[in-house]
């Protein structure tokens, strides 16, 4: 059995990396971008990031002082057996939030949307936000948090089967612009995009393509990856580069996630991750032992199932 | 690869001097020593809305108004721990400040993304104001580095770590962008405007979707803002 205080430990030390240190996979495909940025204030702007990110990992100081929402992703193993159950992580995860926000410190961002009312902890009604995923044949437990700004870069739009491809580029180009002048969306960002699905279901997958999947990381759907693939480059040749100055630096990767959706119908939703990406995952092992990483794996083959049965895979492939 | 080495780089000190203020030109970039002060929507409705005195002279403090709310925490000494800073948009804040460049003496705003030049031309050119933009976004942590100490943190427990108005004394804070000068130029608008030069080609040969949506507008030049 895993201890709970594993967890919340596990927890706690995945939100203050979130905060505090730039994920590689992100960080080299913002360099790739840098090398061919032409535009004078943009490649300026993204020198001073480079920095930015020593200065956090040197002092041990969060990169942002906008914490935006953070949040937390739980993937269970089918097999994981943890002390106090389901309701005991959900609070663990809980004071493991408070706790980091008070020792980074991160800036209390959540507040009641009427009464503003801060609990200066990052908790409250509905906040942290935990999704789950389980995984099949292993007894590890998997968290992740994710900060991601909450203001500016996301939307959504009931498109229709006939609109196709044009209609993604023409909504995709949308979105890159309206959020992208100024640099309101923190870009270069990864885009993610979901696509079908129901409508919060097309919510929520286009947030977690672009929170939970490293850069570099193709759709394993060859169709969906080439649409990824000319989404980035559309971005990358609107115009504009960092805080919306004149340049070439946008998109740092697209990924985009798909559903079924009801036949009459192609809904659409896009969300700039930002110039921080901050993410964070903890695996907790059966015997306690805790694997702290930036990179999410969430979208594993079993989560993009696409069976009615998930066949058992053999005993020597389990805890892999 | 672009030439970042091109911009020019000043340090000023906070209060900033007028004439200092006057050779600034959009794109500089300045560092800044002395005394800034944090006032957003919590502090303006409170002196401006609400007709509460500031909580100390602004006139004499400082005329750096930044549009922040740092990281901070309080520790059992009653001390105070700031991580990172980062700016907040300043676009919100439109309304208030002809009145608080009035009743402040505040010349120099630190924000994020900048003001509309309307905004510049109505409320900033009289008042012998700028607006300074932070970089990014954001260089919270090595604008936290920039931050030497907590002077004060003023109606804390009314307004909440977010919204209170932070005394800070800082060296060496930034890189900021100078973002509008004395005669209410622009840097974004100037780069908004070679951008959307060619905005319209991006749309050649994409049909538009069946179904069209409402808007408070389609044209694809402008700033949602």
């Amino acid at each position: 059995m895993i201890p709970i205080s594993t967890v919340e430990a596990a927890a706690y030390d995945a939100m203050c990396k979130a905060a505090i240190e730039i994920p590689d996979d992100y960080l080299t495909g913002l360099k790739a971008l840098v090398a061919t940025e032409q535009g004078d204030l943009s490649h300026f702007v993204l020198e001073a990031m480079l920095e930015n990110y020593e200065a956090a990992k040197a002092d041990r100081r969060a990169m942002c002082a906008d914490t935006g929402v953070p949040r937390y992703y739980v993937k269970s193993g089918n097999e994981a057996v943890i002390e106090g159950g389901f309701v005991a992580i959900e609070e663990a995860l809980r004071s493991a939030c408070a706790r980091a926000t008070h020792d980074v410190p991160l800036r209390p961002n959540r507040v009641h949307p009427l009464s503003r009312h801060d609990n200066n902890n990052n908790v409250g009604l509905n906040a942290p936000e935990i999704e789950y995923s389980f995984e099949p044949d292993t007894d590890w437990i998997e968290i992740t948090t994710v900060h991601k700004g909450g203001l500016f870069g996301t939307d959504y739009r009931m498109l229709f089967p006939a609109d196709g491809v044009d209609g993604i580029k023409r909504f995709f180009l949308d979105a890159i612009i309206a959020f992208g002048k100024r640099g309101l969306a923190c870009q270069p960002a990864i885009i993610g995009i979901g696509l079908g699905g129901s409508k919060d279901t097309c919510m929520v997958l286009g947030k977690q393509a672009a929170c939970l999947r490293a850069v570099g990381e193709a759709n394993p759907d060859p169709e969906v990856a080439k649409l990824e693939a000319e989404l980035k480059d559309l971005g990358n040749s609107v115009g504009m580069g960092a805080m919306g100055f004149v340049g070439s630096s946008m998109v740092v990767d697209c990924h985009i996630e798909c559903g079924f959706t009801h036949t009459g119908g192609m809904p659409i939703s896009i969300h700039a991750f930002c110039l921080s990406s901050r993410r964070a995952t903890a695996r907790i092992y059966a015997n306690g032992s805790v694997q702290l990483r930036s990179e999410p794996n969430w979208f594993t083959p079993y989560m993009r199932r696409n069976e009615i049965s998930w066949p058992q895979v053999e005993k020597s492939k389990k805890s892999a | 690869m672009a030439a970042s080495g091109k911009i020019q780089k000043v340090r000023l000190n906070a209060p900033i001097a007028d004439s200092d203020i006057a050779a600034l030109e959009i794109g500089q970039v300045v560092y800044l020593d002395g005394l800034i002060y944090t006032g957003r929507e919590g502090v303006y409705n409170r002196v401006l809305a609400e007709g509460k005195a500031p909580p100390v002279d602004l006139k004499t403090l400082t005329n750096v108004n930044f549009h922040c709310s740092p990281a901070a925490a309080k520790d059992t000494d009653g001390s105070f721990r700031v991580g990172a800073v980062t700016a907040t948009a300043s676009f919100r804040f439109s309304k208030w400040l002809p009145r608080w460049f009035a009743e402040t003496g505040c010349k120099v705003i630190i924000g994020k993304g900048g003001m509309s030049s309307s905004d510049y031309q109505s409320a900033f050119v009289p008042a012998g104001a700028i607006y300074l933009t932070t970089v990014g976004y954001g260089t919270g942590a090595l604008l936290g580095r920039g931050i030497k100490k907590v002077e004060a943190a003023h109606w804390l427990d009314e307004l909440g770590v977010a919204q209170a108005m932070w005394v800070l004394r800082v060296e060496n804070f930034g890189p900021l962008l100078v973002e509008s000068d004395l005669q209410g130029r622009s840097l974004f608008e100037e780069n908004n405007a070679e951008v959307n030069d060619k905005i319209a080609k991006l749309y050649d040969g994409l049909k538009a979707p069946s179904l069209s949506r409402y808007g408070e507008t389609d044209d694809k030049t402008k700033e949602l803002i």
